[in-house]
């Protein structure tokens, strides 16, 4: 997994709520048995004019000029700022996939959905949660500034901005495996004994489990 | 001390703990052909074994065509993916119901109907709607795919406690309102975020009144709430059904479970962190109006305006979602005139779903504005059971298409799709733009008020004009 410890990036406005895991990557592109080049298809249906399907090349397409990552000055952001409930929806996790893939590390929001928010942590990007006061004056700036970046510092759990500092909240274990870029599996493979001794006692208390 | 059901599940599962992160052990493992080619291949590229291969039941649902079957999968990519489930399946020694097979299905119906579903269980799949097997009184969650590839190799999941939520239905519900008419105005009154970070039990006497079938159509939809799990406390209706099911346990295993499962209701005076009370009597046929399970009202009220949301950001949704709908404020919800019909997916595809249905259709026609009406049995064995009763005729008659099992048109992965612009009267569980086709407008309503919908062409009280 790629790790992210400190990261600039300019931060796209995505203003709306209730962003949806359909939204950011539409089902036919969930059909690929890969976990890459989701990237040119990310809110396939608001980014183009015309409709996307799974071999089409995205640059003979018609881009749609009002949606925000079409913008000449947020094309090449990293930091993606949305409203409450970011990534409700479906568990696909072709989602995280194709926003990682597109180029984006961190997700600010006031809320996100459960299993996005997981997923997130799994794939290199970091979602964090923010007060909707701090979201407004995020969007006021990314909306008004040319080039609007911020600074996110995961190991002090800092959001950086001008001369403005803002802590974040985000749990110890999950922090250590995206600051490593460790995958979990190994670390859960290391209690493998524990595993055992645990299946040993279950099935004797609940036999008809075992089948 | 008293404990809620969630964290009666939970403790019996927890393998070690690390300040507040929990190593819990996970019972069943379902998985279909979209979330989980990629855990394979992690797997297998990390030189990874599966930790207990009869944990897992694998069934291809969200990409199979629904008719033609005998053609085979006629879309090339579609095809990639369930040959891709096939040979893990076959290579890892998997036991999984191929497409041809009498037992395939939706997976959130199959796993129930086999047993394979039991109270006190942790169930995982790679499917935000595995919230649906909570109705047996188990732990069940929606997963990404790199837990799924988690679970694959360790048998765990890395979980925190979820908070709990106590949600209280009592009361007596009206004539045609439906499990389904419960979670939409559940859905209205909380939001899509209202149940975020909590466990959902579903208790009082109009939960108790329901059928698995309806309990099953209620816990799928805490998702939608935000819940990544919904549960319904055990009861004799959950023990009756799961009696004599294949996977079910027999003999003196099934006495054993049983007497275990009797203690799978939360205690009496069990903490939850969030009450609310509903009034069963007040709910009435719910519709949704927007792009988001939350935009509902019921069949008798119109489109609301958005002005007079208080939150901007809930204004400003509103709009988009009557702009994308094609909607007005103040358009009474049945003067809206529908295209297509859609009766299926894990929501809303079970043998009582389709009798209710059969029956408000029974000796009557779709209208003539109406393209096309689908239904879409839950699974093989619910196809069967309602030919065995008729149903199918019913529906037949009437002007519907009686398909094969899959998820269908809940989220369009195959060829049953909306067109843009054309606007569906659907049992499934998401509204949101283009889930049903690009451009394509859902509106969510119960089985019942569907069939009503297809034969007056637009939306009807059916307490009234069924």
């Amino acid at each position: 997994m790629l790790p992210i410890n400190k990261h600039e990036g300019i931060v796209i406005p995505l203003d709306r709520a209730n962003v949806d895991t359909d939204a950011i990557i539409p089902k036919q592109f969930l059909k690929s048995i890969k976990k890459s080049g989701f990237g040119p298809n990310l809110f396939d249906e608001w980014r183009y004019l015309d409709h996307g399907e799974p071999g089409i090349n995205p640059k003979s397409r018609e881009l749609n000029p009002d949606f925000i990552l079409n913008k000449h000055n947020y094309r090449d952001g990293t930091i993606l700022l949305a409203r409450e409930n970011f990534g409700c929806g479906s568990s696909r996790e072709h989602a995280p996939w194709a926003l990682l893939d597109f180029g984006i590390r961190v997700i600010l929001a006031p809320s996100f959905a459960d299993i996005f928010y997981g997923n997130c942590f799994k794939n290199g990007i970091l979602p964090i949660q923010i007060s909707e006061e701090l979201t407004d004056l995020f969007f006021k700036k990314a909306l008004s500034e040319i080039g609007f970046s911020l600074i996110i510092d995961l190991e002090k759990q800092l959001i950086i901005a001008d001369d403005e500092k803002y802590d974040f909240k985000v749990d110890e274990f999950k922090k250590h495996c995206l600051i490593k870029g460790l995958d979990d599996i190994g670390l859960t493979l290391e209690h493998g004994k524990a595993i055992k001794g645990f299946e040993n006692h279950y099935y004797k208390q609940y036999p008809w489990l075992t089948k | 001390m008293a404990l809620t059901l969630y964290e009666k599940i939970f403790n019996r599962h927890v393998v070690r703990e690390d300040n507040g992160t929990y190593l819990i052990y996970i019972d069943r493992h379902l998985v279909h052909e979209v979330t989980s080619p990629q855990a394979f291949e992690g797997l297998r590229i990390a030189d990874r074994e599966i930790w207990r291969t009869n944990s897992i039941l694998a069934v291809p649902d969200h990409n199979v065509p629904t008719t033609d079957r005998e053609k085979g999968i006629l879309d090339p990519i579609s095809k990639i993916q369930i040959d891709t489930l096939d040979d893990n399946c076959k290579k890892n020694k998997l036991m999984q119901f191929q497409m041809d097979d009498i037992r395939q299905g939706i997976v959130h119906v199959i796993g129930p109907e086999q047993g394979s579903t039991l109270p006190g269980m942790t169930i995982v799949c790679g499917d935000s709607h595995t919230s649906t097997h909570g109705a047996f009184g188990a732990l069940a969650v929606g997963i990404g795919t790199s837990e799924v590839e988690h679970v694959l190799a360790t048998q765990c999941l890395i979980l925190k406690k979820f908070k709990t939520m106590l949600i209280n239905v009592n009361g007596t519900l009206g004539d045609h309102i439906s499990a389904k008419d419960i979670a939409l105005h559940i859905i209205g009154k909380i939001g899509t975020a209202g149940g975020t970070g909590h466990a959902i039990e579903f208790s009082g006497s109009a939960i108790k009144s329901l059928s698995m079938e309806g309990r099953m159509t209620l816990c799928n939809m805490a998702i939608e709430a935000g819940s990544r799990s919904g549960l319904v406390g055990v009861d004799d209706k959950t023990i009756n059904y799961l009696e004599s099911k294949p996977f079910s346990p027999l003999g003196e295993n099934w006495k054993k479970a049983v007497a275990d499962w009797e203690n799978l209701v939360s205690d009496k005076d069990a903490k939850f962190d969030k009450t609310i009370d509903i009034d069963a009597s007040s709910i009435e046929p719910q519709v949704t109006w927007g792009t988001s399970p939350e935009m509902v009202c019921s069949v008798n009220d119109k489109i609301p305006d958005p002005l007079q949301e208080k939150n901007l950001s809930n204004q400003k949704g509103y709009q988009g979602a009557l702009d994308y709908m094609g909607l007005k404020k103040g358009t009474s919800i049945k003067d809206i005139k529908l295209d297509k019909i859609f009766i299926g997916s894990c929501t809303n595809s079970r043998i009582e779903d389709l009798r209710k249905a059969a029956d408000i259709v029974k000796s009557k026609t779709i209208a003539a504005n109406i393209k096309q009406a689908l239904v879409v049995p839950g699974s093989g064995l619910v196809k069967n059971q309602a030919e065995k009763e008729g149903l199918d005729k019913i529906f037949i008659n009437a002007g519907f298409e009686w398909r094969d099992p899959g998820c269908s048109m809940c989220l369009a992965m195959n060829a049953d799709r909306l067109e843009p612009y054309e606007r569906c009267a659907s049992t499934s569980n998401r509204n949101f733009e283009g889930r049903q086709g690009q451009g394509g407008r859902t509106h969510l309503v119960s089985p019942e008020m569907a069939a009503a919908a297809a034969i007056h062409g637009r939306f009807v009280d059916i307490r009234r004009d069924s």
